[in-house]
């Protein structure tokens, strides 16, 4: 039972930090960015192939699973998402779906469309007993990891020049850039980072996800779920959004297998049918 | 005042009503490949139920301006009603297409309520929600569905008790067509009918259409139920002519896919969705046969470019070609302010 709740809230600070690069950019700009998976799962096929073909650690790979997408991030921010930004929804959505099958397509035609296994280092494998509860040594790092990183986001946003910058952006962008803020600077910014953040989350998620070649569609509605029903003013909706998503899914799929996942579908429409601004945000 | 514009707006909506030579060319031409065309009627036959579905987006997309992504919920209901009835020994054809498109119609009207809720995020979100949910549904109802393996034994009757399906799909191919023809005009009469005008002027601006006193809601409920049972027909076709229905038909793809042929036609008009699979059936085949496993690939660039390039620019390009062909444009003066094929 507690193993469960332990694996649901791993499951969901992985989420987390893969989906809240996204957050932002829907609050942010207001851009309906799907592609968002492709930047985690190019992430995780840096720290796949680094690993198993070249040999680099694990933990070396990490920075490098975040420095890619990030720069692939900001490259693809400057020359296309920027020129979307103006544009209807409908495009955006186009865009971005466009992009998916793009990447899918390249990533299943360099890597092949079987799933990457990654060999983690010994130490992070196998359980340990605590207090009677069995718990997965990496489970424990990923959260270790991603509890790091929720705070550091937490500070950065509420604590820093740029955090309060952003969220000026965020709340009105015509007035903050009348302020004198650079808002397409701090977009790029935040958009890259997100991205690295995206692409860090694939590659410690690729142990516990799975990475193919699908993997931005499979879990695109996951990031999804996580905005929409987190809400995109405050990094806490989404993380809060994010952990109950774990533990709902993984408990899901433990006590109730045949009915998969059913349950977080409909709880997601229910939750945007009854507060289509998000779970845990005042309405406007 | 009042009744010179009330006559200003029927006799601009009689003369969209009219119909021009290039339709009629359309459907000739369409008609004409039945003789023609023998040794591709599978693929045309395809292309006219992409055509059929793809219009149904268009219905509720171009022209009530609700952005869907599981448009496909609908399409594979009907695909499974249709399928499932005629395992069970209902093989009559036209009772499948009715059933399908009864069953797509009351999801649609119940889902309607769901949709018609918030933004443009939350409809993309629950629209993909519902075909999620129909998705896993029929994944775990195998007992009803076949599950992964698809829905098997499905043995088809005779059309109208006259025409028996053939293997090469010459009999398919004139049903489907002759179905989306009749479906075509039927959404042709609507989108002329005032009721479709209030339609669009819900579109460009529901606050002023709920202004002057249209009844917003209860337009888009209504439209919103045609386009699912006009997916469901789509479905439906496909079950029956190909005789087989997987979980495939609910696949988030077919929702991307079909947003992309409506793309590709234009948004906005009746003829975009026919033209979009048109060219994007040809596409596929022409890029699939160069490189099969990644076409993918190449629409997804064809997706980007098309955006980044300015999809209305594009379409009001073409049609303003295509006018100059028809030889319209002389004699059609503007009486109503030009509706933009802009939406969402």
């Amino acid at each position: 039972m507690l193993t469960i709740l332990f694996d649901g809230i791993a499951y969901g600070m992985l989420l987390f930090v893969l989906a809240c690069g996204l957050a932002v950019t829907l609050g942010l700009m207001n851009f309906v960015n799907l592609a968002h998976g492709a930047f985690a799962m190019a992430g995780g096929y840096i720290t796949a192939v680094l690993m198993n073909r070249m040999g680099v650690p694990f933990l070396a790979t990490l920075p490098l699973a975040f420095i890619g997408p990030a720069i692939l991030g900001l490259v693809l921010e400057r020359t296309l998402y920027k020129r979307l930004y103006t544009r209807s929804h409908l495009d955006q959505v186009l865009f971005s779906i466009g992009l998916v099958f793009m990447a899918v397509a390249a990533i299943d035609y360099s890597f092949g469309s079987q799933q990457q296994l990654i060999q983690l280092p010994s130490w992070l494998q196998g359980r340990v007993d605590i207090l009677g509860v069995q718990v997965g040594l990496y489970r424990s790092f990923i959260i270790v990891i991603c509890g790091a990183l929720v705070v550091a986001l937490q500070l950065i946003l509420t604590k820093t020049r740029f955090g309060s910058r952003l969220r000026a952006a965020v709340d009105d962008p015509r007035v903050a850039r009348g302020l004198g803020i650079n808002v397409s600077l701090i977009f790029a910014t935040t958009f890259a980072f997100g991205s690295g953040l995206a692409g860090l989350g694939g590659a410690l998620g690729a142990e516990i996800l799975g990475l193919d070649p699908t993997f931005p569609l499979k879990f695109m509605i996951y990031f999804l779920i996580v905005v929409t029903v987190g809400g995109t003013t405050s990094i806490t909706g989404p993380f809060l959004a994010s952990l109950l998503l774990g533990i709902a899914d993984v408990a899901g799929k433990y006590y109730v297998p045949s009915v998969g996942a059913f349950v977080i579908y409909t709880l997601m429409i229910v939750v945007l049918v009854l507060r289509p601004q998000g779970l845990f945000e005042r309405a406007r | 005042m009042s009744t010179n514009i009330a006559d200003h707006v029927r006799s601009s909506l009689v003369r969209r009503g009219r119909w021009g030579i290039g339709e009629i060319l359309f459907w000739l031409i369409a008609a004409a490949t039945l003789y023609f065309l023998p040794e591709r009627h599978l693929i045309l036959n395809e292309i006219a139920i992409i055509g059929l579905f793809a219009l149904s987006l268009d219905l509720i997309l171009g022209y009530a301006g609700i952005v869907s992504l599981g448009h496909a919920a609908f399409f594979g209901l009907g695909a499974y009603t249709a399928g499932i009835l005629a395992r069970d020994g209902l093989a009559d054809p036209l009772l499948g297409l009715g059933a399908a498109a009864i069953a797509a119609a009351i999801l649609g009207f119940v889902t309607s309520f769901l949709v018609l809720r918030g933004s443009d995020l939350t409809k993309l979100m629950v629209t993909l929600g519902v075909a999620l949910v129909l998705g896993e549904i029929a994944n775990q109802a195998s007992w009803l569905t076949g599950g992964a393996d698809g829905l098997q034994g499905i043995t088809m009757g005779p059309i109208l008790g006259l025409f028996e399906f053939d293997i090469f799909g010459t009999t398919a191919y004139a049903y489907s067509l002759t179905v989306t023809f009749l479906l075509f005009i039927v959404a042709r009469r609507i989108v002329v009918s005032p009721y479709g005008l209030s339609l669009r002027s819900i579109r460009d601006n529901p606050l002023k259409a709920r202004a002057v006193g249209i009844p917003v809601n209860r337009r888009l409920v209504a439209v919103y139920t045609l386009a699912a049972a006009y997916a469901g027909v789509a479905g439906a076709l496909l079950a029956q002519t190909t005789q087989f229905v997987s979980l495939d038909v609910l696949a988030f793809h077919r929702s991307a896919d079909v947003m992309l042929v409506l793309v590709i036609g234009g948004v906005g008009y009746l003829y975009g969705g026919l033209i979009g699979a048109i060219v994007f059936k040809v596409l596929q085949d022409v890029i699939s046969a160069w490189t099969p496993q990644y076409w993918q690939f190449w629409i997804g660039l064809i997706l980007v470019i098309i955006v980044l390039a300015g999809r209305e620019r594009l379409t009001e390009r073409v049609r303003t070609l295509w006018k100059g062909v028809a030889g319209r444009t002389a004699k059609s003066p503007e009486t109503l302010p030009k509706t933009s094929t802009r939406e969402v």
